[in-house]
């Protein structure tokens, strides 16, 4: 399955030894693991993921069957995950496999600029000042413009 | 028209519910959004600011100028912070 999004928390060298099972024409693999991250004051309990459950799945297999026009990859994989979680956990991975390590590069980059600013997720920190969302960076927005 | 109308992260906590059903005459997204700040305090506070709301039409991301044609739901949310 190309693209998961659970609640259950997942093994990312799990995922990654699947991607490229069986497979005798990929030189290349690159992976990307998001985590909870403390916030700056150090007070972080959990965080709490949010998304629209009509709509994830379907965006993010759009943002893969883009990849896959434009890299010549031999396996892209997605998981993210939503509800609650704690410092330290994987919020998310993306794995993509190809021939050649350029291509595996670009798109897992692709990928994550596009799953920060368009899939429908929403973080929110809990800490012991109370509850914040967490507010979209300029930085990832403007970084969907490097891929026009 | 009947249009399903979705609310998520911060907009959800501030109009209160997670979704509901609207009646509504309005020909785009815009019109949509000033028939329902006309309703409540709540919602005209929610989206004070519609540069800081996204939408979706049948789930795909759309803008404020779209019309609503026969889209059976419209959600409303924050900037996405996937990732």
């Amino acid at each position: 399955m190309p693209v998961v999004v659970q609640e259950d928390p997942f093994d990312p060298g799990a995922e990654l030894s699947r991607l490229v099972a069986g497979r005798r024409d990929m030189g290349a693999m690159v992976t990307f693991t998001g985590l909870v991250r403390d916030t700056g004051a150090g007070d972080l309990r959990h965080m709490e993921i949010e998304h629209y459950p009509g709509m994830t799945v379907r965006a993010i297999e759009g943002m893969v069957a883009h990849a896959t026009e434009r890299w010549t990859l031999g396996a892209a994989h997605v998981v993210h995950r939503y509800g609650r979680m704690a410092v330290g956990e994987a919020i998310m991975m993306v794995a993509t496999a190809a021939p050649h390590r350029g291509d595996a590069f670009a798109a897992a980059e692709f990928l994550m600029d596009y799953l920060k600013s368009r899939a429908p997720f929403w973080k929110k920190e809990v800490t012991d000042r109370g509850e914040d969302w967490v507010t979209a960076r300029a930085e990832d927005e403007a970084a969907l413009g490097r891929w026009s | 028209m009947r249009i399903e109308v979705l609310y998520f992260a911060w907009l959800r906590e501030r109009i209160g519910v997670p979704r509901e059903r609207v009646e509504t005459e309005a020909g785009t997204v815009r019109d949509l959004v000033a028939e329902l700040r006309a309703r409540e305090e709540r919602y005209d506070a929610a989206f004070s600011d519609v540069s800081a709301v996204r939408v979706a039409l049948d789930q795909e991301l759309s803008d404020f100028d779209a019309a609503l044609g026969d889209a059976r739901e419209v959600a409303f949310f924050p900037p996405m912070t996937g990732g």
